[in-house]
């Protein structure tokens, strides 16, 4: 089934890198820390995780490059925070993706009553 | 097409979209719409290059406007005659760099009831949960307190 091509998935190609940013633990737990507390600075980000600033840093770039969060300067201090609008656009990428199969029985529907 | 129709309705979870439909149309109308590689290929809008058959696979190009460079490929499951027709495939499969063979695959399932004045129709897709984002996307959810709602079909779909 290699290179096969879901039809009912073609409207946003740019949703992979989107997809593929939340493939992370680490970064699914950061975008929820910052859903309930941001804008939070990289230190107050790396509070009880185990993982290094350095590492957070990365997982905050890589979010970034997705357009989920981004940062902006708050004092002294670099703050992040997440990019609400992209993540409206994820779920109407799936509700697209619902509305294809919509499509495809209405014109199932029209070809089977009218082509008896 | 001005045709009228009933809106299908839906039943959404995690793991599945639904869809149900009512078509004034016999029962045997619809299966050969279904599974008649040729009939499927005009309202689906795919040009397939082999007919349907249980555990072979069948690929064709997108006949849709701005997407005939992207291929389709199914794998059939099951066919039961005039009652259900099943096969697997990638979802968001839209990369033509990606190798997705080695990613889950989902379950499309469709399913036929004879009805008052026609034939109800049940379209399946489901596994979504099996596809290692959305099983993080979950996660995500489970983190999260404030927009669970505002991402709730991202599980559904990373597909």
């Amino acid at each position: 089934m290699s290179r096969s091509r879901g039809a009912t998935a073609l409207q946003m190609p740019d949703a992979a890198p989107l997809f593929a940013a939340l493939g992370d633990a680490t970064r699914l737990r950061l975008l929820g820390r910052l859903s309930a507390k941001g804008p939070l600075s990289i230190t107050r980000l790396s509070e009880g995780t185990g993982v290094t600033r350095q590492a957070i840093t990365r997982h905050l770039h890589a979010l970034g490059r997705a357009g989920l969060v981004r940062h902006a300067r708050r004092g002294r201090e670099r703050v992040w925070d997440l990019n609400r609008e992209r993540l409206e656009r994820a779920k109407r990428y799936l509700d697209q993706i619902a509305a294809q199969w919509d499509d495809a029985a209405e014109r199932l529907k029209a070809f089977v009553e009218d082509q008896p | 097409m001005a045709v009228k129709t009933e809106t299908p309705t839906d039943t959404k979870s995690t793991d599945r979209i639904e869809k149900r439909v009512v078509l004034r149309a016999p029962r045997s109308r619809v299966w050969r719409a279904l599974t008649n590689a040729e009939e499927f290929g005009t309202w689906f809008r795919v040009k397939l290059e082999s007919a349907f058959a249980e555990g072979k696979p069948v690929r064709g190009r997108l006949s849709i406007p701005g997407y005939e460079h992207l291929t389709l490929e199914m794998l059939v499951e099951r066919i039961d005659p005039e009652r259900y027709f099943s096969y697997r495939w990638h979802p968001y499969a839209v990369d033509p760099a990606v190798d997705y063979s080695s990613e889950p695959t989902t379950l499309v399932e469709f399913t036929l009831e004879e009805t008052d004045g026609g034939t109800a129709l049940t379209i399946v897709e489901s596994g979504f949960d099996r596809l290692p984002l959305a099983r993080r996307a979950e996660a995500f959810r489970m983190n999260d307190n404030g927009w669970a709602g505002q991402i709730k079909h991202l599980e559904a779909y990373v597909a």
